[in-house]
């Protein structure tokens, strides 16, 4: 469409006035994100200006009643969380997307579609509250406590994997079909067309929904609070309970005063650096500077 | 076509055969046990009762019948601010904006950073601007609102492509006829775009009413009766969690609300699937 003010068809008063009210709606909504960062700035600026950035990662620990606010075990934490989760549920994701295009009979093929559909509908209070009461005493049983790491990876592949699964379906389907063709033509057999032909085209698409999946698992709170056991510590092994950045936000948010507060407002601008250079990541996949 | 292939090949087709049928055997399972799970644990307490009395003793007895209308209190706050802001936006970005105007990639870029933004970041932000500054307090209007920001980005989204599914040639034949073009955007695309704006609605539902940690410090615990939209109103998803995690010998009455929070969601994207489903065999007849 061409913008109104240079279309000669905007002779109308009643249409200048609509486009106002409009841009009007739109500058609400694209400011919402500003006034967000500009909220979590604000809230977290008197603690910073009294401390600096600096002693968040250097602090012995995090005591927010005795001044320490080390954040790196729960940074370590949502990293552990989400690596965990992103190397599990990116092939099985992907795996099932071609399973959906290549392997399967149509009726299958849609059938799993609409169940992907409704695990992606399915609410993270549920899913954590399954772990909670199903995974956690079976992780329990092989290796107490129960609430760890693993039951916290395996919570959020099971979350994350409609993003990834939904994502390259869609991009597998993009792949233009005389590619296809053209492979069968060469007698190439199924798999050697998918990893040969089918990948390469699908590539950025399949990025884009990586970058995705990983941006759910950064951000995830409940069901990880549910399943994790919340001990502030940089985790040793699979078995340890930890702590991630959200779940701090959320258990201490409620009692939180001053500096404490304060300090929960810098975790939160934390996660939000993480999800700016996530979107950052997507858009140079988008501009195909990954194709080559 | 087997005979041609050598022997590591032919092993390599026969393992990746496996891989892809044994992925999807997994997440079937998982997904067949979780909602299995569920339905059976929380079917023998779900009754009429149970969806109309109110709790008792934290929730460990009695039934959600407050809880569920706090959920749809929100959820009204939500739809009533979000849905005007959303259409106008989709509007002004599908039909009133190039693609490569300032002002339309601004607002579209920052929307794309919204979507992404984890809800206890809307939680944290809504606790400091609906609560602390505008003075409104944990409540339902300040849960409504903070809501109504999370679901702006899929609202936008899904109206937008409603807009841009709409033929060009209704808009050319409506210019030709010395139509304004308030009078074309009402009466003609409005209504063609009708599809794709009920599937961003029904979305956007589904994500409030899934919604849980942007909730917690805006809307608060409260499992009372609201008697205003100031009142604190507890959502169903914090109902869950609350159950789960602070009331011990709560579970029975999780897995109920959990199982009834599934069934609204199943519902809701059925009534998605179903909308985008008949969107797209209606827009192919054109007038």
């Amino acid at each position: 469409m061409t913008s109104s003010h240079s279309n000669i068809l905007c002779r109308w008063q009643t249409d200048d006035l609509l486009c106002w009210l409009l841009r009007g709606l739109a500058a609400i909504a694209g400011l919402v994100v500003v006034v967000i960062v500009g909220f979590l700035i604000a809230e977290a600026l008197p603690v910073l200006s009294l401390i600096g950035l600096g002693r968040f990662f250097t602090d012995p620990s995090w005591h927010p009643a005795e001044g320490f606010y080390n954040l790196t075990p729960m940074l370590w934490g949502t990293l552990f969380a989400m690596a965990g989760s992103v190397l599990i549920a990116t092939p099985l994701g992907i795996l099932s997307a071609v399973f959906c295009h290549h392997y399967a009979p149509p009726a299958v093929a849609r059938s799993y579609r609409r169940l992907i559909e409704l695990l992606a509908g399915i609410p993270s209070v549920v899913y954590g509250f399954w772990g909670l009461v199903v995974l956690v005493p079976l992780i329990g049983d092989i290796h107490p406590p129960g609430p760890s790491l693993l039951a916290g990876i395996l919570i959020l592949t099971i979350m994350i994997l409609p993003t990834i699964t939904l994502m390259a379906d869609a991009s597998l389907a993009n792949v233009p079909q005389h590619y296809l063709r053209g492979a069968a033509a060469l007698g190439l057999p199924r798999w050697a067309t998918i990893r040969g032909v089918v990948f390469p085209a699908a590539k950025s698409g399949l990025f884009t929904g990586v970058i995705l999946e990983t941006g759910r698992a950064i951000g995830e709170t409940m069901a990880i609070l549910m399943v994790c056991g919340n001990v502030v510590q940089t985790p040793s092994s699979l078995f340890d309970p930890i702590r991630t950045l959200t779940a701090n936000i959320a258990l201490e948010m409620a009692y939180a005063l001053g500096d404490h507060r304060a300090a929960l407002f810098v975790s939160g601008l934390v996660l939000m650096a993480m999800i700016v250079g996530l979107a950052i990541a997507a858009e140079w996949i988008s501009r195909g500077r990954i194709y080559g | 076509m087997a005979e041609t292939l050598n022997p590591r090949q032919d092993l390599r087709e026969w393992l990746a055969f496996v891989l892809v049928w044994g992925a999807a055997a997994v997440v079937t399972a998982v997904f067949c046990w979780l909602l299995g799970d569920i339905v059976w644990n929380g079917l023998s307490r779900l009754s009429w009762t149970f969806l109309t009395a109110p709790p008792e003793s934290a929730g460990r007895r009695g039934g959600i019948g407050p809880i569920l209308v706090s959920t749809f209190l929100i959820l009204g706050v939500c739809l009533s601010v979000s849905l005007p802001i959303g259409v106008g936006t989709a509007v002004l970005l599908a039909e009133f904006t190039s693609d490569q105007s300032l002002f339309g990639r601004m607002t579209r870029r920052s929307l794309d950073v919204l979507a992404g933004v984890p809800s206890i970041v809307f939680g944290l932000f809504g606790n400091a601007f609906f609560c602390k500054t505008l003075g409104l307090g944990f409540s339902i209007l300040s849960g409504g609102l903070t809501l109504a920001c999370m679901v702006l980005p899929i609202l936008i989204r899904s109206t937008e492509e409603g807009f841009r599914a709409v033929p060009a040639n209704y808009r050319l034949s409506a210019a030709a006829l010395g139509l304004s073009r308030s009078t074309t955007l009402i009466h003609l695309l409005l209504p063609a775009a009708v599809p794709g704006l009920l599937v961003g609605l029904v979305l956007g539902i589904g994500r409030a009413i899934a919604e849980t940690a942007a909730l917690i410090f805006t809307s608060g615990y409260v499992d009372r009766m609201p008697e205003s939209l100031l009142d604190s109103g507890r959502a169903l998803s914090i109902h869950i969690f609350d159950l789960s995690m602070n009331v011990s010998g709560g579970d029975a009455n999780a897995y109920a609300s959990a199982l009834v929070l599934v069934i609204m969601l199943l519902l809701i994207n059925g009534t998605a699937a179903w909308l985008a489903d008949r969107g797209l065999h209606r827009r192919i007849v054109t007038v």
